[in-house]
């Protein structure tokens, strides 16, 4: 199960969890809490192809909208519905039940270009 | 908000306290303050159901006074402003074409003294625009905004938290003010608001505010941001200058004709607006409920049967409504007609609703 210390992160603060090749995409802890109210969540199409740092879905809070990149190359093979029902579960839960879709992914090698915890956690310090 | 940035921005007595009680803060036209303490969606459940605060010390006080004050308010103002001492009048503020330069409640103190509520943002346009149009009248015109700081009170209970500091508030009708002696300070206290609830607004010097902001706050009142002020003026229909006024709109346009009053002595704009009374306009500010998922923003563009119809000034998530937004838009449109606002690419389906959006008890 993915959790903040065993996930890759992306500048642009999404979490990545790759088992198997499928790569679960979620928003970090520090961007839920910038973000503040989730309302809606617009998920990608099943089946849509995306490129590394394509913008693929937005997040709307109460005072703005968000998008997020897919960290790695791929087609979108599944997008966590429980969230449509209950966008806020992004803030209670950014790293797990508030994931937002998955990716097969083409290319596993820029998984591992991703950056760890620590790597992120630094990058938001600067 | 990087702190490195903030030593220009202006700061409100209430400024410390604010960040004492968690105040995310952001740069608002210039101003130092807080965008939300703990949720806008908690802040916005608080003043719906008990009572919440914001700070609103940065908004304008001019004070208008001498024999001729009524005579001249009655020139730079849109509306009949009321004589009776202790009525306060809500008006817009127009230019010779008619259009918005700002709205205002004017309060009567005494027949030769008003006190004038502004827009944080259009002080100083507005006490210019003041001067310029004094000549012939004798007044003396005095801008009083620094020397105050400011408490918007709002919400079912806000009456009750009132009540223990001012015992005759619940006395007073909407839209009138008082004096106040508080914390050995002189002050002022309004029946009025912008959340749509019922509420006061109470004015004392810097030391006094703060003062009243530890007592409400130690009473249980929920310190609220502009993020929940925005969601809650627009459920209540309340225009907000700068943003669906812009300089380029008259009071008909932005769906207020009803402080218009035409028949009264000659005001400024009146020529404008007489005019365009006769011949009508094509778009007006507009109401829409989202009938699919999505939070429509300023700039969104509306669409009806694939034409361009208009374009949204004030948009958001509201949690009585979900996506709600007013915006100009084609004064043919009719009340429930559907139309579809255009949210990152994607035409989301909306109906015409009338304003408010939210009918308070008040």
């Amino acid at each position: 199960m993915h959790t903040a210390e065993n996930s890759k992160y992306a500048k642009t603060h999404e979490w990545a969890y790759m088992d198997n090749g499928v790569v679960t995409v979620g928003i970090s802890e520090y961007a839920q809490q910038e973000i503040g109210d989730i309302v809606f969540v617009d998920l990608p199409k099943i089946g849509t192809a995306v490129q590394a740092g394509q913008n693929c879905c937005v997040i709307e809070s109460v005072k703005s909208a968000s998008e997020i990149y897919a960290p790695v190359s791929g087609e979108i093979v599944e997008v966590n519905e429980a969230v449509n029902a209950d966008p806020a579960v992004v803030n209670r839960a950014a790293h797990g039940d508030g994931w937002l879709f998955k990716i097969k992914a083409a290319k596993p090698e820029e998984y591992d270009g991703l950056l760890d915890l620590k790597a992120y956690k630094e990058t938001l310090d600067k | 908000m990087n702190p490195e940035n903030t030593e220009n921005l202006k700061k409100t007595p209430l400024c410390g306290a604010c960040l004492e009680a968690g105040g995310k803060m952001v740069d608002f036209h210039g101003w130092f303050l807080p965008v939300q303490f703990d949720s806008i969606l908690a802040e916005h459940k608080a003043v719906r159901e008990a009572a919440g605060m914001f700070d609103v010390s940065h908004m304008g006080q001019i004070w208008v006074e001498g024999k001729d004050t009524w005579k001249f308010l009655q020139y730079v103002n849109t509306n009949i402003i009321k004589r009776t001492q202790f009525k306060g009048t809500y008006s817009h503020i127009v230019n010779e074409k008619g259009y918005i330069i700002d709205d205002a409640i004017s309060f009567a103190l005494a027949t030769d003294k008003y006190l004038v509520i502004v827009n944080a943002a259009c002080i100083d346009k507005d006490v210019a625009w003041f001067y310029k149009n004094a000549a012939g009248f004798d007044v003396k015109i005095t801008n009083d905004s620094d020397n105050w700081g400011m408490i918007a009170l709002q919400g079912p209970k806000a009456i009750e938290y009132a009540s223990a500091l001012i015992p005759d508030v619940k006395e007073m009708a909407r839209f009138t003010i008082k004096e106040i002696g508080l914390f050995g300070a002189q002050g002022y206290v309004t029946r009025t608001g912008y959340t749509g609830e019922d509420g006061v607004e109470i004015m004392l010097p810097p030391r006094a505010i703060v003062h009243l902001w530890d007592e409400l706050k130690a009473a249980g009142v929920k310190p609220c941001g502009l993020g929940a002020r925005d969601v809650l003026r627009l459920e209540a229909g309340y225009l907000l200058n700068g943003v669906d006024a812009t300089g380029k709109q008259t009071p008909y346009e932005a769906n207020c004709g009803w402080v218009v009053k035409l028949d009264k002595d000659y005001f400024i704009g009146q020529d404008a607006l007489s005019a365009q009374k006769v011949k009508g306009m094509e778009r007006r500010l507009t109401g829409f409920v989202l009938t699919s998922p999505g939070v429509p923003r300023e700039g969104c563009k509306i669409f009806k049967e694939g034409k361009e119809i208009g374009v949204v000034t004030s948009g958001t998530f509201s949690p009585l409504f979900k996506g709600i937004a007013m915006g100009y838009a084609d004064t043919d449109l009719q009340e429930g007609d559907t139309v579809e606002i255009e949210i990152h690419g994607r035409l989301i389906s909306a109906k015409k609703v009338k304003t408010p959006f939210y009918q308070n008890r008040v």
